[in-house]
Protein backbone atom coordinates (compact mmCIF):
# COMPACT_ATOMS: atom_id res chain seq x y z
CA UNK A 1 0.00 0.00 0.00
CA UNK A 2 1.56 3.05 -1.07
CA UNK A 3 1.62 5.69 -4.23
CA UNK A 4 4.68 5.59 -6.18
CA UNK A 5 5.83 8.72 -7.67
CA UNK A 6 9.05 8.94 -10.68
CA UNK A 7 10.48 12.43 -9.53
CA UNK A 8 12.66 12.85 -12.22
CA UNK A 9 15.95 14.47 -12.30
CA UNK A 10 18.26 16.26 -14.66
CA UNK A 11 22.49 16.04 -13.99
CA UNK A 12 21.54 15.15 -11.09
CA UNK A 13 18.86 17.71 -9.89
CA UNK A 14 15.13 17.59 -9.67
CA UNK A 15 13.05 18.70 -12.85
CA UNK A 16 10.13 21.46 -11.63
CA UNK A 17 8.33 18.41 -12.91
CA UNK A 18 9.17 16.22 -9.85
CA UNK A 19 7.78 18.96 -7.31
CA UNK A 20 4.65 18.95 -9.11
CA UNK A 21 3.87 15.11 -9.64
CA UNK A 22 5.33 14.50 -6.08
CA UNK A 23 2.05 16.99 -5.38
CA UNK A 24 -0.37 15.03 -7.11
CA UNK A 25 0.77 11.74 -5.66
CA UNK A 26 0.26 13.55 -2.15
CA UNK A 27 -3.26 14.42 -3.06
CA UNK A 28 -4.10 11.12 -4.06
CA UNK A 29 -2.46 9.05 -0.67
CA UNK A 30 -4.38 11.85 0.75
CA UNK A 31 -7.67 9.86 -0.94
CA UNK A 32 -6.52 6.73 -0.51
CA UNK A 33 -5.33 7.27 2.95
CA UNK A 34 -1.78 5.84 2.32
CA UNK A 35 2.19 7.28 1.98
CA UNK A 36 4.09 8.71 -0.60
CA UNK A 37 7.07 6.85 -1.73
CA UNK A 38 9.45 8.22 -4.83
CA UNK A 39 11.83 7.16 -7.12
CA UNK A 40 14.92 9.33 -7.58
CA UNK A 41 17.42 7.85 -10.28
CA UNK A 42 21.09 9.46 -9.74
CA UNK A 43 19.54 12.53 -8.24
CA UNK A 44 22.15 14.04 -5.36
CA UNK A 45 19.88 15.91 -2.69
CA UNK A 46 16.69 14.23 -2.20
CA UNK A 47 15.64 15.95 0.53
CA UNK A 48 13.55 18.64 -0.76
CA UNK A 49 10.46 16.31 -2.34
CA UNK A 50 9.68 16.35 1.57
CA UNK A 51 8.44 19.59 0.71
CA UNK A 52 5.83 18.40 -1.44
CA UNK A 53 4.57 15.65 0.20
CA UNK A 54 6.97 12.69 0.01
CA UNK A 55 6.92 10.61 2.85
CA UNK A 56 10.07 7.99 1.57
CA UNK A 57 12.75 7.98 -1.00
CA UNK A 58 13.65 4.92 -2.73
CA UNK A 59 17.33 6.53 -3.79
CA UNK A 60 18.58 4.21 -6.93
CA UNK A 61 22.67 5.46 -7.82
CA UNK A 62 23.72 3.47 -10.64
CA UNK A 63 25.99 4.35 -13.44
CA UNK A 64 24.39 2.25 -16.10
CA UNK A 65 21.57 4.55 -15.41
CA UNK A 66 23.45 7.84 -17.11
CA UNK A 67 21.35 8.24 -19.93
CA UNK A 68 17.79 7.42 -19.87
CA UNK A 69 16.45 4.10 -20.86
CA UNK A 70 12.86 3.72 -21.25
CA UNK A 71 12.83 -0.61 -20.59
CA UNK A 72 15.77 0.19 -17.95
CA UNK A 73 13.72 2.96 -16.03
CA UNK A 74 10.06 1.35 -16.68
CA UNK A 75 11.60 -2.19 -15.08
CA UNK A 76 13.06 0.32 -12.03
CA UNK A 77 9.82 1.52 -11.19
CA UNK A 78 8.13 -1.52 -11.53
CA UNK A 79 10.48 -3.49 -9.19
CA UNK A 80 9.65 -0.42 -6.71
CA UNK A 81 6.46 -0.65 -7.32
CA UNK A 82 5.96 -4.03 -6.40
CA UNK A 83 8.58 -3.69 -3.34
CA UNK A 84 6.12 -1.24 -1.94
CA UNK A 85 3.11 -2.77 -2.54
CA UNK A 86 1.73 0.19 -4.83
CA UNK A 87 -1.78 0.58 -6.18
CA UNK A 88 -1.10 3.82 -7.56
CA UNK A 89 2.05 5.49 -10.08
CA UNK A 90 2.05 9.09 -10.72
CA UNK A 91 4.54 10.19 -13.76
CA UNK A 92 4.74 13.51 -15.37
CA UNK A 93 4.54 14.41 -19.24
CA UNK A 94 7.66 14.50 -19.72
CA UNK A 95 8.35 12.99 -23.14
CA UNK A 96 10.71 10.35 -20.81
CA UNK A 97 7.78 9.78 -18.68
CA UNK A 98 5.61 9.20 -21.76
CA UNK A 99 8.24 6.37 -23.18
CA UNK A 100 8.71 4.82 -20.20
CA UNK A 101 4.87 4.48 -19.24
CA UNK A 102 3.28 2.21 -21.77
CA UNK A 103 6.11 -0.24 -20.52
CA UNK A 104 5.44 0.02 -17.15
CA UNK A 105 2.02 -0.25 -17.50
CA UNK A 106 2.42 -3.86 -19.22
CA UNK A 107 4.74 -4.85 -16.55
CA UNK A 108 2.58 -4.09 -13.89
CA UNK A 109 -0.40 -5.49 -16.01
CA UNK A 110 -1.75 -1.46 -15.20
CA UNK A 111 -4.50 0.71 -16.78
CA UNK A 112 -2.69 4.02 -17.58
CA UNK A 113 -4.28 7.26 -18.37
CA UNK A 114 -1.83 10.03 -19.68
CA UNK A 115 -2.37 13.91 -19.78
CA UNK A 116 -4.59 13.83 -16.24
CA UNK A 117 -5.17 17.53 -15.08
CA UNK A 118 -7.09 17.16 -11.52
CA UNK A 119 -6.59 15.05 -8.75
CA UNK A 120 -9.30 11.82 -9.47
CA UNK A 121 -12.74 12.53 -8.74
CA UNK A 122 -13.21 9.01 -6.95
CA UNK A 123 -11.00 6.19 -5.90
CA UNK A 124 -14.03 3.89 -6.12
CA UNK A 125 -14.71 3.04 -9.02
CA UNK A 126 -10.93 5.43 -10.02
CA UNK A 127 -12.13 8.20 -12.28
CA UNK A 128 -9.53 10.81 -13.62
CA UNK A 129 -10.48 13.69 -15.81
CA UNK A 130 -7.94 13.64 -18.93
CA UNK A 131 -7.39 16.52 -21.95
CA UNK A 132 -8.11 14.48 -25.28
CA UNK A 133 -8.76 15.70 -28.96
CA UNK A 134 -5.60 17.88 -28.20
CA UNK A 135 -7.68 19.88 -25.70
CA UNK A 136 -10.60 20.31 -27.71
CA UNK A 137 -12.19 18.17 -24.99
CA UNK A 138 -11.90 16.43 -22.17
CA UNK A 139 -12.46 12.70 -20.84
CA UNK A 140 -13.55 11.36 -17.90
CA UNK A 141 -12.62 7.99 -17.58
CA UNK A 142 -12.46 5.09 -14.98
CA UNK A 143 -9.01 3.13 -14.47
CA UNK A 144 -10.15 -0.47 -13.79
CA UNK A 145 -7.09 -2.30 -12.98
CA UNK A 146 -6.01 -3.26 -9.95
CA UNK A 147 -2.71 -1.05 -10.26
CA UNK A 148 -3.05 2.69 -11.96
CA UNK A 149 -0.41 4.90 -13.74
CA UNK A 150 -1.48 8.20 -14.07
CA UNK A 151 0.92 10.77 -16.42
CA UNK A 152 0.18 14.24 -14.91
CA UNK A 153 -0.32 17.08 -17.69
CA UNK A 154 1.82 19.47 -16.74
CA UNK A 155 1.53 22.79 -15.25
CA UNK A 156 -2.07 21.44 -14.83
CA UNK A 157 -1.92 20.57 -11.06
CA UNK A 158 0.82 22.63 -9.78
CA UNK A 159 3.16 22.66 -6.93
CA UNK A 160 1.51 21.91 -3.30
CA UNK A 161 3.64 22.79 -0.65
CA UNK A 162 3.73 20.35 2.55
CA UNK A 163 6.15 20.46 5.84
CA UNK A 164 7.29 17.09 5.84
CA UNK A 165 10.07 14.75 5.69
CA UNK A 166 10.78 12.73 2.90
CA UNK A 167 13.69 9.74 4.10
CA UNK A 168 15.62 8.35 2.06
CA UNK A 169 16.69 4.52 1.45
CA UNK A 170 19.05 3.10 -0.66
CA UNK A 171 17.09 1.00 -3.18
CA UNK A 172 19.28 -1.78 -5.74
CA UNK A 173 17.06 -2.71 -8.50
CA UNK A 174 18.53 -5.11 -11.05
CA UNK A 175 19.18 -3.31 -14.48
CA UNK A 176 17.49 -5.65 -17.65
CA UNK A 177 19.32 -5.68 -20.95
CA UNK A 178 18.71 -2.54 -22.38
CA UNK A 179 18.18 -3.17 -25.98
CA UNK A 180 18.51 0.28 -26.98
CA UNK A 181 21.52 2.51 -26.75
CA UNK A 182 22.37 5.95 -26.94
CA UNK A 183 25.22 7.08 -29.20
CA UNK A 184 25.12 10.47 -29.39
CA UNK A 185 23.10 13.31 -27.49
CA UNK A 186 22.13 16.89 -29.10
CA UNK A 187 20.73 19.34 -26.93
CA UNK A 188 21.02 22.73 -25.93
CA UNK A 189 21.98 22.93 -22.13
CA UNK A 190 21.20 27.01 -21.54
CA UNK A 191 18.11 27.13 -23.11
CA UNK A 192 14.57 26.52 -21.71
CA UNK A 193 12.57 23.45 -23.27
CA UNK A 194 9.10 23.87 -24.41
CA UNK A 195 7.79 20.96 -22.05
CA UNK A 196 9.05 22.91 -18.76
CA UNK A 197 8.69 26.26 -19.92
CA UNK A 198 6.38 28.56 -17.77
CA UNK A 199 6.47 30.97 -20.40
CA UNK A 200 6.46 30.45 -24.12
CA UNK A 201 6.80 32.87 -26.63
CA UNK A 202 5.85 31.50 -30.00
CA UNK A 203 5.50 32.96 -34.03
CA UNK A 204 4.59 32.30 -36.99
CA UNK A 205 4.33 33.46 -40.60
CA UNK A 206 4.08 36.99 -39.71
CA UNK A 207 7.38 37.13 -39.65
CA UNK A 208 8.17 37.02 -42.60
CA UNK A 209 12.13 34.93 -43.11
CA UNK A 210 14.19 33.14 -40.24
CA UNK A 211 16.30 36.43 -40.01
CA UNK A 212 14.02 38.52 -38.15
CA UNK A 213 13.47 35.62 -34.92
CA UNK A 214 16.36 37.51 -33.28
CA UNK A 215 13.63 39.78 -31.57
CA UNK A 216 11.43 36.41 -30.84
CA UNK A 217 14.42 35.41 -28.76
CA UNK A 218 15.01 38.85 -26.81
CA UNK A 219 11.87 38.66 -25.80
CA UNK A 220 11.81 35.23 -24.58
CA UNK A 221 15.17 36.13 -22.88
CA UNK A 222 13.40 38.87 -20.83
CA UNK A 223 11.07 36.53 -19.42
CA UNK A 224 12.88 33.24 -19.52
CA UNK A 225 10.86 31.87 -21.98
CA UNK A 226 11.39 28.96 -23.83
CA UNK A 227 11.20 29.86 -28.19
CA UNK A 228 8.23 28.00 -30.41
CA UNK A 229 6.74 28.61 -33.52
CA UNK A 230 3.64 27.55 -35.94
CA UNK A 231 3.82 24.55 -38.14
CA UNK A 232 4.25 26.82 -41.33
CA UNK A 233 7.84 28.45 -39.98
CA UNK A 234 9.01 24.53 -39.14
CA UNK A 235 7.68 23.29 -42.61
CA UNK A 236 9.16 25.94 -44.62
CA UNK A 237 12.61 25.32 -42.40
CA UNK A 238 12.79 28.96 -40.47
CA UNK A 239 12.68 27.13 -37.31
CA UNK A 240 13.53 23.55 -35.82
CA UNK A 241 10.85 21.24 -35.97
CA UNK A 242 11.47 21.01 -32.43
CA UNK A 243 9.97 24.23 -32.21
CA UNK A 244 6.76 23.70 -34.05
CA UNK A 245 3.62 23.54 -31.31
CA UNK A 246 0.18 22.62 -32.65
CA UNK A 247 -2.01 19.53 -32.89
CA UNK A 248 1.28 17.51 -34.85
CA UNK A 249 3.80 19.12 -33.41
CA UNK A 250 4.37 19.74 -29.36
CA UNK A 251 1.80 20.75 -27.12
CA UNK A 252 2.17 23.38 -24.72
CA UNK A 253 1.21 23.79 -21.39
CA UNK A 254 2.68 26.85 -19.82
CA UNK A 255 1.35 29.50 -17.76
CA UNK A 256 1.62 32.29 -20.89
CA UNK A 257 1.84 31.64 -24.53
CA UNK A 258 2.36 34.87 -26.45
CA UNK A 259 2.03 34.73 -30.06
CA UNK A 260 3.31 36.73 -32.14
CA UNK A 261 2.26 36.94 -36.11
CA UNK A 262 0.35 33.56 -35.56
CA UNK A 263 -3.25 33.80 -37.40
CA UNK A 264 -4.47 30.76 -35.18
CA UNK A 265 -5.16 27.90 -37.15
CA UNK A 266 -7.40 25.14 -35.48
CA UNK A 267 -4.57 22.84 -35.44
CA UNK A 268 -2.56 25.14 -33.70
CA UNK A 269 -5.11 26.64 -31.24
CA UNK A 270 -5.99 23.03 -29.83
CA UNK A 271 -1.50 22.18 -29.32
CA UNK A 272 -1.04 25.26 -27.04
CA UNK A 273 -5.17 25.78 -25.55
CA UNK A 274 -4.00 24.11 -22.43
CA UNK A 275 -1.82 27.33 -21.81
CA UNK A 276 -3.04 29.24 -18.88
CA UNK A 277 -3.38 33.12 -20.31
CA UNK A 278 -2.76 33.55 -23.83
CA UNK A 279 -1.62 36.85 -25.90
CA UNK A 280 -1.98 37.68 -29.04
CA UNK A 281 -0.22 39.97 -31.74
CA UNK A 282 -1.35 40.37 -35.14
CA UNK A 283 -1.97 42.91 -37.71
CA UNK A 284 -5.35 41.01 -38.46
CA UNK A 285 -7.47 42.04 -36.14
CA UNK A 286 -9.85 39.19 -37.69
CA UNK A 287 -7.44 36.69 -37.21
CA UNK A 288 -8.86 33.69 -35.63
CA UNK A 289 -6.04 33.82 -32.59
CA UNK A 290 -8.19 36.49 -30.97
CA UNK A 291 -10.97 34.01 -30.40
CA UNK A 292 -8.68 31.90 -28.25
CA UNK A 293 -6.60 35.00 -27.12
CA UNK A 294 -6.87 36.37 -23.38
CA UNK A 295 -4.79 39.94 -24.28
CA UNK A 296 -4.74 40.78 -28.01
CA UNK A 297 -2.97 44.02 -29.38
CA UNK A 298 -3.90 44.63 -33.35
CA UNK A 299 -0.50 45.90 -34.75
CA UNK A 300 2.50 45.11 -36.27
CA UNK A 301 4.79 42.90 -34.68
CA UNK A 302 7.64 44.29 -35.89
CA UNK A 303 6.88 47.72 -33.68
CA UNK A 304 5.19 46.03 -30.79
CA UNK A 305 7.99 43.46 -30.62
CA UNK A 306 10.67 45.89 -29.57
CA UNK A 307 8.54 48.13 -27.69
CA UNK A 308 7.01 45.07 -25.45
CA UNK A 309 10.91 44.29 -24.91
CA UNK A 310 11.61 47.57 -23.47
CA UNK A 311 8.76 47.57 -21.15
CA UNK A 312 9.39 44.60 -20.01
CA UNK A 313 12.95 45.06 -19.68
CA UNK A 314 11.44 48.42 -17.62
CA UNK A 315 9.49 46.20 -15.32
CA UNK A 316 12.00 43.41 -14.61
CA UNK A 317 14.48 46.09 -13.71
CA UNK A 318 12.02 47.38 -11.05
CA UNK A 319 10.91 44.14 -9.42
CA UNK B 1 12.16 -6.97 -44.30
CA UNK B 2 8.42 -7.20 -42.98
CA UNK B 3 6.91 -3.93 -42.04
CA UNK B 4 3.55 -3.41 -40.09
CA UNK B 5 2.22 0.18 -39.92
CA UNK B 6 -0.60 0.82 -37.38
CA UNK B 7 -2.95 2.84 -38.76
CA UNK B 8 -5.55 4.72 -36.55
CA UNK B 9 -8.59 6.20 -38.08
CA UNK B 10 -8.95 9.61 -36.83
CA UNK B 11 -11.50 12.83 -37.30
CA UNK B 12 -9.73 15.41 -39.61
CA UNK B 13 -7.26 18.33 -37.85
CA UNK B 14 -10.25 20.88 -38.41
CA UNK B 15 -13.13 18.90 -37.32
CA UNK B 16 -15.28 20.59 -34.71
CA UNK B 17 -15.27 18.09 -31.47
CA UNK B 18 -18.74 17.29 -30.27
CA UNK B 19 -20.19 14.28 -28.82
CA UNK B 20 -23.25 13.14 -28.70
CA UNK B 21 -25.90 10.37 -26.00
CA UNK B 22 -25.61 12.58 -22.92
CA UNK B 23 -21.70 13.34 -23.26
CA UNK B 24 -20.91 9.98 -23.65
CA UNK B 25 -20.08 9.32 -27.49
CA UNK B 26 -17.84 11.24 -29.93
CA UNK B 27 -20.15 12.89 -32.76
CA UNK B 28 -18.83 11.51 -36.22
CA UNK B 29 -21.59 13.19 -37.66
CA UNK B 30 -20.56 15.35 -40.55
CA UNK B 31 -16.61 14.76 -39.38
CA UNK B 32 -14.48 13.62 -42.23
CA UNK B 33 -12.08 10.90 -40.78
CA UNK B 34 -8.24 10.28 -42.15
CA UNK B 35 -5.21 8.47 -41.63
CA UNK B 36 -4.05 9.75 -37.73
CA UNK B 37 -1.22 12.08 -39.02
CA UNK B 38 0.96 10.76 -36.82
CA UNK B 39 1.16 7.06 -38.55
CA UNK B 40 1.15 8.83 -42.10
CA UNK B 41 4.60 10.09 -41.54
CA UNK B 42 5.16 6.30 -40.20
CA UNK B 43 3.65 4.97 -43.41
CA UNK B 44 5.23 7.17 -46.12
CA UNK B 45 9.06 6.27 -44.37
CA UNK B 46 7.54 2.60 -44.63
CA UNK B 47 6.90 3.18 -48.52
CA UNK B 48 11.04 4.84 -48.45
CA UNK B 49 11.83 1.32 -47.11
CA UNK B 50 9.84 -0.89 -49.75
CA UNK B 51 11.49 1.32 -52.37
CA UNK B 52 14.80 1.24 -51.33
CA UNK B 53 15.17 -2.01 -49.66
CA UNK B 54 12.18 -4.36 -50.81
CA UNK B 55 10.38 -4.21 -48.05
CA UNK B 56 7.02 -5.62 -47.27
CA UNK B 57 4.08 -3.55 -45.76
CA UNK B 58 1.56 -4.36 -44.14
CA UNK B 59 -1.14 -1.44 -42.65
CA UNK B 60 -3.42 -2.90 -39.84
CA UNK B 61 -6.26 -0.89 -37.85
CA UNK B 62 -8.22 -2.00 -34.75
CA UNK B 63 -12.00 -1.35 -35.61
CA UNK B 64 -15.09 -1.51 -36.95
CA UNK B 65 -15.95 -1.38 -40.89
CA UNK B 66 -16.65 2.39 -40.68
CA UNK B 67 -12.45 2.10 -40.77
CA UNK B 68 -11.77 0.13 -43.72
CA UNK B 69 -12.16 3.61 -46.03
CA UNK B 70 -8.76 4.33 -44.81
CA UNK B 71 -7.16 1.38 -44.52
CA UNK B 72 -7.78 1.43 -48.63
CA UNK B 73 -5.70 4.75 -48.49
CA UNK B 74 -3.32 3.46 -47.04
CA UNK B 75 -3.20 0.69 -49.72
CA UNK B 76 -3.84 3.45 -51.94
CA UNK B 77 -0.16 5.07 -50.82
CA UNK B 78 1.30 1.74 -51.38
CA UNK B 79 1.03 -0.68 -48.73
CA UNK B 80 0.71 -4.03 -49.86
CA UNK B 81 -1.20 -5.62 -47.50
CA UNK B 82 -4.49 -4.43 -44.78
CA UNK B 83 -5.69 -6.37 -41.94
CA UNK B 84 -8.67 -5.14 -39.92
CA UNK B 85 -9.46 -6.29 -36.56
CA UNK B 86 -12.96 -6.36 -36.28
CA UNK B 87 -13.44 -4.70 -32.91
CA UNK B 88 -14.13 -1.10 -31.66
CA UNK B 89 -11.53 0.21 -30.72
CA UNK B 90 -11.85 0.53 -26.74
CA UNK B 91 -8.73 1.56 -24.75
CA UNK B 92 -4.53 1.85 -25.71
CA UNK B 93 -4.12 -1.30 -23.71
CA UNK B 94 -7.01 -3.51 -25.82
CA UNK B 95 -5.59 -2.46 -28.89
CA UNK B 96 -1.96 -2.91 -28.30
CA UNK B 97 -3.50 -6.59 -27.53
CA UNK B 98 -5.46 -7.36 -30.57
CA UNK B 99 -2.21 -5.74 -32.39
CA UNK B 100 0.82 -8.16 -30.55
CA UNK B 101 -1.77 -11.10 -31.82
CA UNK B 102 -1.21 -9.55 -35.65
CA UNK B 103 2.63 -9.10 -34.98
CA UNK B 104 3.21 -12.89 -33.53
CA UNK B 105 1.32 -14.26 -35.89
CA UNK B 106 2.98 -12.35 -39.08
CA UNK B 107 6.20 -12.48 -37.73
CA UNK B 108 6.81 -8.49 -38.40
CA UNK B 109 10.55 -7.46 -38.08
CA UNK B 110 9.23 -3.52 -37.64
CA UNK B 111 6.45 -2.21 -36.33
CA UNK B 112 5.95 1.35 -36.95
CA UNK B 113 2.98 2.99 -34.91
CA UNK B 114 2.24 7.07 -34.28
CA UNK B 115 3.17 8.43 -31.03
CA UNK B 116 -0.14 9.27 -30.01
CA UNK B 117 -3.24 9.34 -32.17
CA UNK B 118 -4.91 12.67 -32.13
CA UNK B 119 -8.16 12.29 -31.05
CA UNK B 120 -7.46 10.53 -27.72
CA UNK B 121 -4.16 11.30 -27.63
CA UNK B 122 -3.40 8.33 -25.27
CA UNK B 123 -0.14 7.67 -26.86
CA UNK B 124 -0.11 4.20 -25.18
CA UNK B 125 -0.28 1.25 -28.15
CA UNK B 126 3.59 1.28 -29.52
CA UNK B 127 5.22 1.49 -26.40
CA UNK B 128 2.65 -0.97 -24.75
CA UNK B 129 3.20 -3.58 -28.01
CA UNK B 130 6.70 -3.22 -27.88
CA UNK B 131 6.17 -4.39 -24.09
CA UNK B 132 3.68 -6.84 -25.10
CA UNK B 133 5.85 -8.38 -27.96
CA UNK B 134 9.51 -8.01 -25.96
CA UNK B 135 10.57 -6.07 -29.27
CA UNK B 136 12.57 -2.95 -28.84
CA UNK B 137 10.81 0.45 -28.91
CA UNK B 138 12.03 3.82 -29.66
CA UNK B 139 9.39 6.48 -29.23
CA UNK B 140 9.36 9.90 -30.50
CA UNK B 141 11.37 8.87 -33.57
CA UNK B 142 12.12 11.56 -36.14
CA UNK B 143 14.82 9.09 -37.84
CA UNK B 144 15.38 5.67 -38.87
CA UNK B 145 17.80 3.83 -40.64
CA UNK B 146 17.50 -0.09 -40.33
CA UNK B 147 20.75 -2.07 -41.72
CA UNK B 148 20.17 -6.33 -41.59
CA UNK B 149 18.64 -6.60 -38.45
CA UNK B 150 20.76 -3.77 -37.09
CA UNK B 151 18.50 0.06 -36.72
CA UNK B 152 19.82 3.43 -36.17
CA UNK B 153 17.11 6.13 -35.02
CA UNK B 154 17.03 9.29 -33.88
CA UNK B 155 14.60 10.23 -30.91
CA UNK B 156 13.00 13.77 -30.28
CA UNK B 157 13.72 14.55 -26.49
CA UNK B 158 12.95 17.56 -24.36
CA UNK B 159 14.98 20.49 -25.86
CA UNK B 160 17.20 18.73 -28.30
CA UNK B 161 17.35 15.11 -29.84
CA UNK B 162 19.61 11.88 -29.63
CA UNK B 163 20.84 9.03 -31.83
CA UNK B 164 20.29 5.19 -30.26
CA UNK B 165 21.29 2.30 -32.03
CA UNK B 166 19.25 -0.68 -31.18
CA UNK B 167 17.98 -3.76 -33.30
CA UNK B 168 14.58 -5.80 -34.72
CA UNK B 169 13.08 -6.27 -33.79
CA UNK B 170 11.57 -2.90 -33.28
CA UNK B 171 8.65 -0.91 -32.49
CA UNK B 172 8.48 2.79 -33.27
CA UNK B 173 6.56 5.40 -31.75
CA UNK B 174 6.97 7.81 -34.99
CA UNK B 175 6.06 11.59 -35.39
CA UNK B 176 6.91 14.13 -38.02
CA UNK B 177 10.59 14.20 -39.25
CA UNK B 178 10.23 10.63 -39.56
CA UNK B 179 9.29 12.35 -43.37
CA UNK B 180 8.79 15.62 -43.93
CA UNK B 181 5.44 17.09 -44.45
CA UNK B 182 6.60 17.70 -48.25
CA UNK B 183 7.23 14.08 -48.76
CA UNK B 184 3.37 12.73 -47.54
CA UNK B 185 1.85 11.02 -50.60
CA UNK B 186 -1.41 12.16 -52.35
CA UNK B 187 -2.86 8.42 -53.91
CA UNK B 188 -2.87 9.01 -57.32
CA UNK B 189 -5.88 7.47 -59.70
CA UNK B 190 -3.41 4.62 -60.80
CA UNK B 191 -2.69 4.02 -56.47
CA UNK B 192 -6.49 3.75 -56.05
CA UNK B 193 -7.75 1.61 -58.87
CA UNK B 194 -4.79 -1.31 -57.70
CA UNK B 195 -5.50 -0.71 -53.91
CA UNK B 196 -8.98 -2.03 -55.05
CA UNK B 197 -7.21 -5.43 -55.71
CA UNK B 198 -5.50 -5.76 -52.74
CA UNK B 199 -5.61 -8.14 -49.75
CA UNK B 200 -7.95 -6.00 -47.23
CA UNK B 201 -8.08 -9.19 -44.70
CA UNK B 202 -10.79 -9.12 -41.82
CA UNK B 203 -9.66 -10.91 -38.61
CA UNK B 204 -11.69 -11.24 -35.35
CA UNK B 205 -10.47 -10.27 -32.01
CA UNK B 206 -8.46 -11.96 -29.62
CA UNK B 207 -10.07 -11.58 -25.82
CA UNK B 208 -8.66 -8.39 -24.67
CA UNK B 209 -8.98 -6.72 -20.91
CA UNK B 210 -9.04 -2.73 -21.22
CA UNK B 211 -7.25 -0.91 -18.73
CA UNK B 212 -9.78 2.11 -18.73
CA UNK B 213 -13.05 2.73 -19.56
CA UNK B 214 -14.08 6.15 -20.93
CA UNK B 215 -16.88 7.45 -18.78
CA UNK B 216 -17.48 10.68 -20.44
CA UNK B 217 -16.52 13.69 -22.44
CA UNK B 218 -16.97 17.39 -21.47
CA UNK B 219 -15.90 20.40 -23.63
CA UNK B 220 -13.58 23.33 -22.60
CA UNK B 221 -15.81 26.19 -20.45
CA UNK B 222 -16.28 28.70 -23.15
CA UNK B 223 -13.60 31.49 -23.20
CA UNK B 224 -14.41 35.27 -22.55
CA UNK B 225 -13.87 37.80 -25.05
CA UNK B 226 -10.22 39.10 -25.51
CA UNK B 227 -9.26 42.31 -24.12
CA UNK B 228 -7.19 44.27 -26.50
CA UNK B 229 -4.64 46.80 -25.60
CA UNK B 230 -3.94 49.62 -28.03
CA UNK B 231 0.10 48.82 -29.64
CA UNK B 232 1.15 52.52 -28.10
CA UNK B 233 -0.20 51.46 -24.85
CA UNK B 234 2.27 48.27 -23.96
CA UNK B 235 2.35 48.92 -20.65
CA UNK B 236 -1.36 48.36 -20.05
CA UNK B 237 0.11 44.74 -21.58
CA UNK B 238 2.44 44.74 -18.74
CA UNK B 239 0.47 45.60 -16.29
CA UNK B 240 -1.81 43.13 -17.03
CA UNK B 241 -0.06 40.43 -17.05
CA UNK B 242 1.27 41.09 -14.15
CA UNK B 243 -1.49 42.09 -11.74
CA UNK B 244 -4.65 40.68 -13.54
CA UNK B 245 -2.92 37.31 -15.08
CA UNK B 246 -0.44 36.99 -12.32
CA UNK B 247 2.17 35.00 -15.23
CA UNK B 248 4.79 37.53 -15.09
Amino acid sequence: MSVIVYTESEQNKFKKAAFEVASYAKAVADQLGTTVTAVAINADDTSELGNYGVDKVLKVSNSDLENFNAKAYANVLNQAASSEGAQVVVLSSSADSKYLAPLLAVGLNAGYASNVVEAPSSTSPFTIKRSAFTNKAFEVAEIKSDVKIIGVSNNSFGLVENSGNASAEDFSPSIPELGVTVSSVDKATDKVTIADAEIVVSAGRGLKGPENWGMVEELADVLGAATACSKPVSDLGWRPHSEHVGQTGKPVASNLYIAIGISGAIQHLAGINASKVKVVVNTDPEAPFFKAADYGVVGDAFEVVPQLIEKLKTFKAQQ
Amino acid sequence: MKILVCISHVPDTTSKINFTDGDTKFDTNGVQFVINPNDEFGLTRAMWFKEKQGANVTVVNVGGAETEPTLRKALAIGADAAIRVNTPATDGFSVAKQLAKIVEDGGYDLVIAGRESIDYNGGMVPGMLAGLTNANFVNNCIGLEVDGTSATATREIDGGKETVSTSLPLVIGGQKGLVEESDLKIPNMRGIMMARKKPLTITEPVDANAGTDSVSFEKPAPKGAVKLVSPDNLDELVDLLHNEAKVI
